[in-house]
C-alpha cells in the first residue's frame, strides 16, 4: 500500500516560511499534481517528500510508515527531475540500471526490468546511448525509464516537462498518462503549467505563497473554484474578474456591472446567492468560454450586450476578443465567423449560469 | 477510483522533540565527514607553510648561533648593509619590469592568436606556450649558454652586424637586463594562454555592437575587451608580481647574484646567507623583508575575489 | 501619424571605404607575421639545447658556428644514459614527482568535494582561502623549514636533511593547493540535481563521489595530475636547500651542480642532460596538451 499523507508540514528557512502548514492524503494509485505560481513551496514541498529537504514541523508517511527522519534511499520512492539529471558518463541502460545495481540485483533481475521499462517508453534502440547524443525528448524517457525500473512506492515528478518545447510537451504529457495507466504507481506531480495539471490529474492541489487553496478533481476546481486565487489560476485564459452589485427590486435580483449594464441573476444561480447581501461591492467572476457571440438561442441565464472591441487575436478555431467594461478589460472567445474586428463594436452573448461572484476582501467565492 | 484513505491513528502525535535531536545528529554526521576530507589539506598547510611563516618571524630574532635574542638586531644591521638596499631596488625593480612586459607581450599575442581562426590555434598555442613547460631550471641552463662570455651565439650572431661582443651576465647593466628577459621569456606564455582563455569568453556580440556603434580597434580593445578581462588581468598580474618577486632559480642560475651582488633578489640572497652562509637568522630576516609587499599583495587580490564573488 | 524630420544632409565623420574581406585578410596576415616572430623567440633556446646537445667538445670549443651542427653526434647522449649518476637522479626525479602526484590527488580530491558540495562552517572561507597559501612564497619558507627539519633530525633521530623522501613532504604544499582549486571548479560545475538523483537511487556520499563525480569530473582530475606532476618534476630551490649528496639529487639540482665540474663546463652534456630532464613534461605536455591548458586555465573562465 503506497499512500502518502502529510500533516501539518512546514518548512521554514532561515526566517522565510516557504511551507506554511499544509495536510493533504494522497491514496494508493493516485496520481496527484501539484501546481501553482513560482515560490509557492510546491516543489518544497515534493523535495521534503523525497527527502532532499528536512522537515521543519509536521510529519509525512510514505505507505503508513512515518518517513521525517528516513534518508531518500530507504523512502522507496523514484524521482524525474526537471533537467532528467542523466549520469553523462553512463549508458542509457547504465543510467537506469544505476540505483538496481547499487543494490546489488541479480543481473538477470535488473537485464528484465530495463528492457521492459525501455519497451514501454520506447526507447529500446538507445539503450546503449550516452545522454548527449539523445534529444531532450528522449532523456526525459530515460528519465522516466530510471524511475519505472526501481518499481517504487512512490513515483514523484518534478516539472519534468518544463524544459520541453511546446510541441514536445504535448507529446510527453500523453507518455506520462499511458505509463500511469500501465504502471499504476502512486504518483505526486509537480508542475506551474495548470493545463499539465488539468489533463494528468486525478486531483490537483492547487498552492498559493506556502499553502493548499483547494483540492479537488479538475472539473471540480473548474467549475466550483473556491478562491479568487484557483478561479483565476485555473483555465486559460483566465477568469474574467468585473466588480459587480447586486440589486433586488421586488424580488427580482440583478447584476449591475456598470451604469449601463445589469443582467437578471440567472434562476440556476438564484438559490445559491439567497443570502449574499445587496448592493455590496462584489466581483462578477465569468470564464471567457462563456462570453461568446449571439447565436440566436435564447436560454435562461444568457443575456446579450453590446460592446466595441480594443483587440482581437485570431486563434484560427476561435477568436479571443478583448474589450472595456468601465476599466476593466475583458476578454472573450467568439467563433472567427462572427465578424470580430479590432475597433468594431460587436453584440456578446453572456451565459451566467457559469457565473461567480467573489467577495473581494477575503478572495472567498460565494 | 477516488478513495481517501485516512490513517490518522497510525501518525503518532508528538514526535517533535525526537524529531530534531536526530535531524541535529544528521548533520553533525555530515559535517564531521566534510570536515575530515578537508582535515589533510588543513594540516598540510599548517604545518608546513603557515607554522614556518611564523617560525621565521621568531628566527629572524635570533644571534648567528642561535643562542639569543636580538630582537631586531638583524633588521639593523641588514639597513646598514648597502648590498640590502641594493637587492631592495634590484628586486621591485626586477619584479615590476618583468610583470609588464610579460603582462604586456601575453596581452599582445593573445590577441594575435585569438584572431586566427580556431583550428589553426592549437598548432600556434602549443608552439607558444614551451618556455613555461620546460622547466625553468633547465631552460635557463640553455640561456646561460647563450650568454656564455666567451662562446654565446648571441654574440655570434650579433657580430655579423658588426655588433661586438655583449657581456650579457658580466656587466651589472646587462646582467639586469639579461635576468628581466629571461624570466619575461619564461612567464609571458603563461599570461598569453589565461588571456586567451579570457578573451573568448567576452561574447562576439559586444564586439559587434561596438562596431556598429562606430568604434575602431584601438576603441575596441579599450571599451570592450579591457573592462570584459579586468578580473583576470588583475589577478595573474598579482600573482605574477608575487612570483616574481620571490623569483631564486633564473638568477640564482644565471648569475647566482652576481656581478658583484646586483642581481640579487631576496631569494637568491637569502639562500647565499642562510644556507651557504650558515646564518640561518639572518637568511631568515632578509627573506622576510618580502612579507610586507606580499601582504599589500594579498590585500589587492582579496578585494578583488570578493568583488568578483560579488558581481557574479 | 506624425511625420518625422530626418536631417539627411550626411554624415558627420569621415567616412573610409574599403573592403571588409580585404582588411580581414591584412589582420590575418599581420597576425600570422608576429606570431611566427614570438613562435620563434619561444622555441629558439629549446632548438639551441638540442642543437649543442648533438655536438662534440671537440666541435663546441672550435667556436664554429653555434647555430648548425656539423659533425652531429650522440655521444653525449649515450655517455648521460648510461652514466648511473645521471640516471639516478631521473629516478629520484620520478619516484619524487609520482609519488607527490598521488599523495596530492588524495588529500585535493576529498577536500574539493567537501568544499564544493558539504556545506561546514568555514567552508566558504577554507574554498577561498586555500589559494591564498600561494602567497606564502618557497623562497620564504626555505630558511623555516630548514631549520625545522634539522631540528626534527636532532630531536627523534630521523634524519630529515639530505634525504629525498623530504621533499615528499613538502612538495603538496605546492601542489595541493592549485589542485584543490581545479577540482572545485570542476565539482561545482556538476550541477546539484545528479547528487539528488544519485542520492535517491540510493547512493552514499562515498558511492556518488567514486561512481559519479569523479567519472564526470576526469579532464579536471587529468588536469590536476598533469599540473602536479610539472611542479614537481620543475623544482629547484626545495631540492637544492634539502638534498646535497649526488645520491640524493633530482633532476634539475643535478643537472646544475654535477655537470659543471669546477670551471670547466662540459656544455654538449649539460645541454644533453637539461634537454632529457625537460622531455617528461614536454611528453605530457605535448600529447596531452588540452588537459594541460585546461589545468592551468581553470580559473580564467571559470571565475
Amino acid at each position: 500500500m503506497a499512500e502518502v499523507s502529510l500533516r501539518k508540514v512546514v518548512k521554514r528557512y532561515d526566517d522565510v516560511e516557504a511551507v506554511r502548514g499544509i495536510d493533504l492524503d494522497i491514496a494508493d494509485h493516485e496520481f496527484v499534481v501539484l501546481v501553482g505560481p513560482s515560490g509557492c513551496g510546491k516543489s518544497t514541498t515534493l523535495r521534503m517528500i523525497a527527502g532532499l529537504e528536512d522537515i521543519t514541523d509536521g510529519d509525512i508517511t510514505i505507505g503508513g510508515d512515518v518517513v521525517n527522519d528516513v534518508p531518500p534511499k530507504d523512502r522507496d520512492i523514484a524521482m524525474v527531475f526537471q533537467n532528467y539529471a542523466l549520469y553523462p558518463h553512463m549508458t542509457v541502460a547504465e543510467n537506469m540500471s544505476f540505483g538496481l545495481r547499487l543494490k546489488h540485483y541479480p543481473k538477470a533481475e535488473i537485464k528484465s526490468r530495463v528492457t521492459e521499462a525501455a519497451r514501454m517508453l520506447d526507447i529500446t534502440d538507445l539503450i546503449d546511448r550516452k545522454p548527449k547524443q539523445l534529444s531532450g525528448g528522449q532523456r526525459q524517457r530515460v528519465a522516466m525509464g530510471r524511475a519505472i525500473v526501481r518499481n517504487p512506492k512512490v513515483f514523484l515528478f518534478d516539472e519534468p516537462l518544463s524544459n520541453l518545447d511546446a510541441k514536445l510537451r504535448v507529446q510527453m504529457r500523453i507518455e506520462i498518462k499511458k505509463v500511469h495507466q500501465k504502471v499504476r504507481t502512486t504518483t505526486v506531480y509537480v508542475t506551474h503549467d495548470q493545463v499539465e495539471a488539468m489533463t494528468l490529474a486525478d486531483r490537483v492541489v492547487v498552492m498559493n505563497k506556502g499553502k493548499i487553496e483547494q483540492i479537488g478533481t479538475p472539473n471540480d476546481l473548474y467549475h466550483n473554484p473556491a478562491t479568487r486565487f484557483v478561479a483565476g489560476f485555473i483555465g486559460s485564459p483566465a477568469m474574467n474578474f468585473l466588480p459587480c452589485r447586486l440589486e433586488e427590486t421586488g424580488g427580482a435580483v440583478k447584476v449591475r456591472v456598470t451604469d449601463r449594464l445589469a443582467f437578471p441573476l440567472p434562476p440556476a444561480r438564484a438559490a445559491r446567492y439567497q443570502n449574499v447581501p445587496r448592493n455590496e461591492n462584489l466581483l462578477l467572476g465569468i470564464r471567457p468560454e462563456h462570453l461568446t457571440e449571439v447565436n440566436g438561442h435564447a436560454a435562461p441565464g444568457i443575456e446579450t450586450f453590446e460592446t466595441v472591441l480594443d483587440v482581437t487575436e485570431p486563434m484560427g478555431m476561435e477568436t479571443l476578443v478583448y474589450f472595456t467594461l468601465e476599466g476593466t478589460y475583458v476578454c472573450g472567445r467568439v467563433d472567427p465567423s462572427a465578424g470580430a474586428r479590432d475597433g468594431a463594436p460587436l453584440r456578446l452573448a453572456v451565459d451566467l449560469n457559469n457565473m461567480h461572484l467573489l467577495n473581494e476582501g477575503t478572495g472567498a467565492v460565494l | 477510483m477516488v478513495d481517501v484513505a485516512l490513517q490518522p491513528t497510525r501518525v503518532v502525535a508528538s514526535r517533535s522533540t525526537r524529531k530534531t535531536s536526530s535531524l541535529k545528529n544528521a548533520l553533525q554526521r555530515k559535517s564531521t565527514t566534510a570536515f575530515l576530507m578537508t582535515l589533510p589539506l588543513i594540516l598540510l598547510i599548517g604545518i608546513f607553510v603557515v607554522y614556518p611563516a611564523f617560525y621565521a618571524l621568531h628566527l629572524a630574532t635570533l644571534n648567528k648561533a642561535m643562542t639569543k635574542f636580538v630582537g631586531f638586531g638583524n633588521f639593523q644591521f641588514l639597513f646598514k648593509r648597502d648590498t640590502f638596499w641594493m637587492v631592495v631596488e634590484q628586486s621591485c625593480l626586477f619584479a615590476i619590469t618583468a610583470v609588464i612586459f610579460k603582462a604586456l607581450i601575453g596581452f599582445i599575442v593573445a590577441h594575435f592568436a585569438h584572431n586566427i581562426p580556431s583550428k589553426k590555434q592549437r598548432k600556434w598555442r602549443g608552439m607558444l606556450l614551451v618556455p613555461w613547460v620546460i622547466p625553468p631550471a633547465m631552460s635557463t641552463l640553455a640561456w646561460l649558454w647563450l650568454f656564455d662570455p666567451s662562446y654565446s651565439a648571441f654574440n655570434y650572431t650579433l657580430s655579423a652586424f658588426g655588433i661586438g661582443p655583449i657581456s650579457w651576465l658580466g656587466e651589472v647593466g646587462w646582467a639586469r637586463f639579461s635576468v628581466i628577459l629571461v624570466n619575461v621569456w619564461y612567464g609571458a606564455p603563461f599570461f598569453m594562454i589565461m588571456y586567451l582563455a579570457s578573451l573568448k569568453s567576452v561574447p562576439d556580440q559586444l564586439y559587434e555592437a561596438a562596431a556598429i556603434d562606430g568604434a575602431n580597434w584601438w576603441q575596441r580593445i579599450w571599451y570592450v575587451t579591457l573592462p570584459m578581462m579586468r578580473n583576470i588581468i588583475a589577478i595573474t598580474t598579482l600573482f605574477s608580481l608575487i612570483v616574481t618577486f620571490a623569483n631564486f632559480d633564473i638568477t640564482r642560475i644565471l648569475t647566482a647574484g652576481g656581478p658583484l651582488d646586483h642581481t640579487h633578489l631576496f631569494a637568491t640572497w637569502a639562500f647565499k646567507i642562510g644556507i651557504e652562509s650558515s646564518d640561518i637568522p639572518l637568511g631568515a630576516s632578509v627573506s622576510l623583508f618580502m612579507a610586507p609587499i606580499l601582504a599589500i599583495a594579498a590585500v589587492f587580490i582579496l578585494r578583488d575575489i570578493s568583488k568578483r564573488g560579488n558581481e557574479a | 501619424m506624425s511625420a518625422l524630420t530626418i536631417d539627411k544632409s550626411g554624415p558627420t565623420r569621415k567616412v573610409k571605404y574599403g573592403s571588409m574581406s580585404r582588411d580581414r585578410t591584412w589582420a590575418l596576415r599581420w597576425s600570422y607575421f608576429f606570431l611566427t616572430l614570438f613562435a620563434i623567440v619561444a622555441l629558439v633556446p629549446p632548438i639551441y639545447m638540442l642543437i649543442t646537445s648533438l655536438k662534440s667538445s671537440a666541435e663546441i670549443s672550435a667556436a664554429t658556428n653555434p647555430w648548425w651542427v656539423y659533425h652531429p653526434t650522440l655521444s653525449n647522449y649515450k655517455e648521460l644514459l648510461t652514466s648511473n649518476q645521471y640516471l639516478r637522479f631521473f629516478w629520484n626525479s620520478a619516484m619524487v614527482s609520482v609519488i607527490v602526484v598521488a599523495v596530492t590527488m588524495l588529500i585535493s580530491v576529498p577536500a574539493a568535494f567537501a568544499l564544493s558540495r558539504m556545506r561546514f562552517w568555514g567552508s566558504a572561507t577554507l574554498a577561498t582561502g586555500v589559494f591564498l597559501t600561494y602567497l606564502i612564497p618557497d623562497s620564504l619558507l626555505f630558511i623555516p623549514l630548514f631549520k625545522m627539519f634539522a631540528l626534527f633530525g636532532d630531536y627523534t633521530g630521523i634524519q630529515l636533511i639530505n634525504r629525498w623522501y623530504v621533499l615528499l613532504l613538502i612538495y603538496p604544499t605546492l601542489t595541493v593547493p592549485f589542485a584543490t582549486w581545479i577540482m572545485i571548479g570542476y565539482f561545482a560545475s556538476i550541477p546539484k540535481e545528479l547528487d539528488e538523483a544519485a542520492i535517491i537511487d540510493g547512493a552514499s556520499w562515498f558511492q556518488t563521489l567514486t561512481r559519479i563525480f569523479i567519472p564526470v569530473a576526469l579532464p579536471g582530475l587529468i588536469a590536476a595530475t598533469i599540473f602536479a606532476f610539472t611542479v614537481s618534476w620543475a623544482q629547484f630551490l626545495y631540492p637544492l636547500v634539502f638534498t646535497t649528496s649526488t645520491d640524493q639529487l633530482v633532476l634539475p639540482v643535478g643537472i646544475t651542480t654535477t655537470l659543471i665540474k669546477g670551471d670547466v663546463f662540459n656544455w654538449g652534456q649539460i645541454m644533453t642532460g637539461a634537454l632529457l630532464g625537460a622531455a617528461p613534461p614536454l611528453l605530457i605536455y605535448a600529447f596531452l596538451m588540452d588537459y594541460y591548458i585546461a589545468g592551468l586555465t581553470a580559473g580564467a573562465t571559470k571565475g
